[in-house]
């Protein structure tokens, strides 16, 4: 799975891209956060707001409850400020 | 529904409002009223050098598509186009454009707002402020009064 990351969630975790193999366990977009949380520093404090992420599953927005262990693309990040 | 294609564009070149304008209503004569909504750069007392606007390349256009379906399923259009800039891009220099065509003016002015309200809520894109003191760029962090404004639609269509 390709998960990608934009704008102060990129910089926290210290990449834009990258390609995971989903572990078992990890159904939503929720278990999924939590368990890159838990992978290092950088990516706790990108994810210590939980209410500031956003996710995206194959370019669509989806909850944090949606199923994406399915998805070929996930992407977290902030609330959205263009226009 | 109308059968019209909108125009989407992200990019990092500026747009020319005018030409933009002189494109989308080229050779009709079918349109009574034109509302353009342009997006600029603004700086507040000297403090901004520039922003910088990142995005998801792909889900932008993407989701920028799905508004503008939102938008032509809504209101009778007969014409529609969205630009968004990307980049950096200085102070007095254009972000973002929406114009919106229809028959008569109502359906246009609503479709423009609904689009801008929508656009700063749901498309993929990020500014950063680049400060004119050389300081550490800054996030912009986004604006409840954006929720607020997105929500109104919603509670038309519970009405």
């Amino acid at each position: 799975m390709k998960l990608l990351y934009f704008a102060w969630l990129r910089e926290r975790v210290g990449t834009g891209e990258e390609t995971i193999d989903l572990p078992g366990g990890v159904t939503t977009a929720k278990d999924l956060m939590l368990w890159l949380s838990q992978r290092d520093e950088g990516y706790a404090y990108a994810f210590e707001d939980p209410q500031l992420i956003r996710v995206a599953a194959n370019q669509q927005h989806v909850s944090m409850e949606a199923d994406i262990s399915g998805a070929d693309e996930v992407a977290f990040f902030p609330p959205m400020t263009g226009g | 529904m109308s059968s019209i294609t909108p125009k989407i564009s992200v990019s990092a070149s500026n747009f020319d409002v005018a030409a933009e304008l002189e494109h989308l209503k080229a050779g009709r004569t079918d349109i009574g009223a034109l509302v353009t909504f342009t997006g600029l750069c603004r700086d507040e007392n000297g403090s901004l050098a520039a922003l910088e606007l990142e995005h998801y390349p792909g889900m932008a256009e993407a989701e920028l598509q799905r508004l503008a379906t939102s938008a032509l399923e809504r209101w009778p259009l007969t014409g529609l186009t969205i630009i968004h800039r990307v980049g950096r891009i200085r102070p007095g220099e254009n972000i973002v454009l929406v114009v919106t065509a229809s028959a008569h003016r109502r359906a246009a002015f609503e479709a423009a707002d609904f689009l801008m309200d929508f656009l700063k809520t749901q498309a993929p894109f990020w500014k950063k402020e680049h400060p004119a003191s050389g300081n550490e760029p800054q996030w912009v962090e986004a604006k409840s009064t954006d929720d607020t404004d997105a929500a109104r639609w919603m509670a038309k269509d519970a009405r």
